[in-house]
């Protein structure tokens, strides 16, 4: 690392305030040549504000920003392009009815009296792939790629002007750990390129791989920058949280009860045949990569995908390609895995959206449901100070926790939490684990789909591996390990062809 | 036997993946052409002539002019609810520009001519970049912005004429825009063409095509890859309005006078046009080709349903129901190649 020369980018004193909140609050931030940097902290620790700025999606309301010794004045995408900083957030800016070509080129169509120059575009499009050494069929339709096709997508088309900072806000979160190690590998090579690379993730273990420095942040306030090497899981956690965190897995007592769900050859989209039991007072947790079936298997059980073939018995009855509703009355509880477009309604408030859980017992605006609204969020340990404020402004965990609190509106017999702490803090991430606990604990039947294969295993009494639409394996107590359980991810059952 | 079951269940199979194919690539228009003609070939000897697939050519026109604009909205994920009442005040305006321009100086024709048709323009340019400010500059919903303008400009128009129509511009534009010809080809299918192959290479072969696709397809990557989005909607918004106007001068050619009431129904024929020629409704989705094709296939269907002496309600029950089939294709078309389940 060449520590002589200047950062590449420098912020000073960066500040953020919204009405009421201060989103940061005076972070200096430099970032070097070559250099991988990790953004760490909780959800609303200002992780998201940071990158914003310096990626021109937000000005600040004060502070101010060097990119490679030239002041920012004007904060907008454009501009931060232009300077060499290009961000690849999660949401992909890609046009998904556009070619993989089209994308590459957009906004930046090489043209000679606004007529397009094929050939020119053709030969951009070429070249920005091989500088990354990997190839994608540029004529593709974008909609048609797997999402770390489209990610790569993404970077190639961050490197069109001449990159000098690429900002990743949670690449791996929708992944295949293939696709993750390809990421790595164009992070090398773009490090070796003299290229400083922004990274955010909640994924310790992952990035302490690629890591050069890591920088912390709590509370819109920057707690410090410290060499990656050496650091320890515990360290880090504790400085995030500003707690000394024991395991952050909970120990789950195992009552035992009776069988809730029987699944009997349900074969779906995305699903072939899948046979299984959930049984009350137990957590069942369903592992497998991205798209192996373990999440579509309840999204038919639900109602909400059609059903093939196979039969479904909830408590004994037939509730076979049941619609949604009526599998939620008999007593099964769905927590989606999209937030944002499944889960909530952004523009109502926290405490309304709680209430939407409840809809059918009684009055939604009455004492009772007051009381019974704060005894909710006490339960999943939301502030009730935020109970008012709209599910738009909180913070990823907190939108989390409303969207837990929907499940206790009713008392149901089955609980499916689908990715239940995707995108949100390990401080959040302990809490839903004791509300995970203490459910299990009851004596309700509670099933974990995760593609996180530690939270899936650390979790579960039982452990149905998915791969290829199908259940791959079924692995319980001790047996459940990472060797035990990592084989059957990649494995097809051959009786089922 | 069973070989045979066998061998013809597999077409079978074939055929439906054929058909899903054509579905995804072309859209619902093969299928719906097929049905017309074979319902009308049937129905009337008159049908499947040379001379009425040609007289339905000429007629298509002015649907074909409207619905390309239409589609260029459409691209953008809006609507253009005002182009019938465009062509409205297009036509009163037209006309009520060319007498008071007599008025002054009788006897230059052309010149008379090209103030009607120029002025006409202007005001629909207007009306274009109304649209256009509304949607893209303050968020206006296309749907409501365009239905209040489409009262706007209907309402200018009658309060214009008090509802009579306006007439005693010079013979010479209804004889040169409504019945003459050039090279033996009518003037307004030669207009139509020249419109057609003009939208075409601005959508296919320049910058300016690709960003209309790209709002559409998703308008926050179109922002973030540095297209002006703003601009590019008021653009679309404009050509829709100025299309329309030239389907309006065309129309007051036609029939000889200045009428506030041309055009009624053309904003839902044109939607359905585009629909049916596989313009998607969320934006991003459409070929000039298949414009071009379904606004010829919602004038053969009329003319069908006229041999067939089919009364003009039912004739608009039918188009009402075919524009929610199209819709309804075009939901599971979108399913199909976007992959949203």
């Amino acid at each position: 690392m060449a520590d002589l020369q200047k950062p590449i980018v420098e912020g000073r004193g960066l500040t953020k305030r919204y009405p009421g909140v201060v989103a940061l609050d005076h972070v200096d931030f430099a970032l070097e040549a070559g250099e991988v940097h990790v953004l760490f902290g909780e959800n609303g620790a200002g992780k998201s504000t940071l990158i914003s700025i310096l990626a021109g999606a937000m000005t600040p309301t004060s502070g101010s920003v060097e990119i490679a010794g030239e002041p920012v004045t004007v904060f907008t995408v454009r501009n931060a392009r232009k300077l060499g900083v290009s961000a690849v957030f999660q949401e992909f800016s890609l046009v998904p009815t556009q070619t993989v070509l089209e994308n590459l080129v957009l906004g930046e169509e090489p043209a000679f009296a606004g007529f397009l120059r094929r050939g020119e575009g053709r030969r951009r499009a070429e070249a920005l792939f091989a500088a990354l050494e990997r190839g994608i069929d540029l004529d593709r339709t974008v909609s048609q790629l797997s999402r770390g096709e489209q990610q790569l997508v993404e970077i190639a088309k961050a490197m069109r002007s001449d990159l000098r900072v690429l900002i990743l806000d949670e690449p791996t979160a929708s992944l295949t750990d293939r696709e993750t190690e390809i990421l790595f590998g164009l992070i090398a090579r773009l490090k070796a390129k003299g290229v400083g690379v922004i990274y955010i993730s909640h994924r310790i273990h992952e990035f302490q791989r690629i890591a050069d420095r890591i920088t912390v942040l709590r509370d819109g306030r920057r707690l410090g920058t410290v060499p990656a090497a050496g650091l320890s899981e515990e360290e880090l956690l504790a400085m995030m949280t500003g707690r000394v965190m024991g395991a952050i897995y909970p120990q789950i007592g195992r009552p035992g009860g009776p069988e809730v769900l029987r699944v009997e050859g349900l074969s779906a989209a995305g699903v072939a045949c899948a046979s299984f039991a959930i049984r009350a007072g137990e957590v069942t947790g369903f592992a497998g990569l991205v798209g192996s079936g373990k999440s579509r298997v309840w999204r038919a059980v639900m109602g909400l995908n059609r059903t093939l073939a196979g039969k479904v018995l909830l408590n004994g009855k037939d509730m076979t390609g049941a619609r949604t509703y009526a599998v939620i009355a008999a007593g099964v509880h769905y927590l989606p895995p999209d937030r944002k477009n499944e889960g909530l309604v952004l523009a109502s408030s926290a405490s309304d959206n709680i209430a939407l859980g409840m809809l059918g017992t009684g009055s939604l605006r009455g004492r009772r449901a007051v009381e019974a609204i704060a005894g909710i969020a006490k339960a999943v340990g939301l502030d009730p100070h935020l109970l008012r404020r709209l599910v738009s402004q909180l913070s990823g965990g907190n939108q989390q926790k409303v969207l837990f609190g929907k499940g206790f509106g009713r008392d149901y017999a089955l609980y499916v939490f689908d990715e239940p702490t995707v995108g949100v803090d390990m401080g959040t991430r302990a809490q839903l684990y004791r509300v995970i606990k203490s459910l299990a604990e009851d004596g309700k039947a509670v099933v974990v789909i995760s593609s996180d294969l530690q939270e899936a295993m650390n979790l579960s009494h039982r452990l149905l591996v998915f791969s290829a639409g199908q259940i791959s394996a079924e692995l319980e107590g001790d047996e459940i390990n990472e060797g035990a359980v990592l084989p059957h991810f990649f494995e097809r059952k051959k009786d089922a062809a | 036997m069973s070989v045979e079951t066998t061998a013809s269940v597999r077409t079978n199979f074939g055929a439906v993946r054929a058909a899903k194919l054509v579905l995804m690539r072309v859209g619902v228009l093969p299928f719906f052409l097929v049905a017309a003609l074979v319902v009308f070939t049937l129905a009337s000897s008159q049908f499947l002539t040379a001379q009425n697939i040609v007289n339905v050519a000429r007629q298509s026109v002015y649907l074909v002019l409207v619905s390309l604009g239409q589609m260029i909205v459409l691209l953008t994920g809006g609507f253009d609810l005002a182009v019938g009442t465009t062509i409205a005040l297009t036509s009163v305006i037209s006309a009520m520009t060319m007498i008071s321009v007599m008025a002054a100086i009788p006897d230059s024709v052309g010149l008379i001519i090209a103030a009607g048709c120029l002025g006409a323009m202007a005001v629909a340019l207007l009306i274009g970049l109304i649209n256009g400010t509304g949607v893209a500059a303050f968020g206006v919903s296309p749907f409501i912005m365009t239905l209040g303008v489409q009262s706007v400009s209907a309402g200018v128009a009658l309060f214009l004429t008090g509802g009579v129509p306006v007439t005693g511009f010079p013979h010479a534009f209804g004889d040169t825009f409504g019945f003459g010809r050039i090279f033996g080809v009518p003037v307004t299918v030669a207009i139509a063409i020249i419109a057609i192959a003009v939208v075409a290479v601005f959508l296919y072969g320049t910058r300016f095509g690709r960003h209309l696709y790209a709002v559409g397809g998703n308008v926050k990557a179109a922002k973030l890859s540095g297209i002006n989005t703003t601009s590019t909607l008021l653009i679309a918004y404009a050509a829709s309005a100025l299309l329309a106007s030239i389907d309006g001068l065309l129309l007051t050619a036609r029939v000889e006078s200045g009428e506030a009431n041309l055009g009624g129904t053309i904003a839902l024929q044109s939607i359905a046009a585009c629909v049916i020629g596989g313009v998607s409704l969320r934006g991003g989705i459409g070929r000039v080709e298949g414009v071009v094709l379904g606004a010829f296939f919602i004038v053969l269907i009329q003319n069908g349903m006229d041999l067939m002496q089919i009364g003009s309600y039912m004739q608009m029950v039918l188009l009402g129901v075919l524009l929610i089939m199209a819709v309804i294709v075009d939901q599971i078309r979108y399913r199909l190649l976007v992959g949203v389940n």
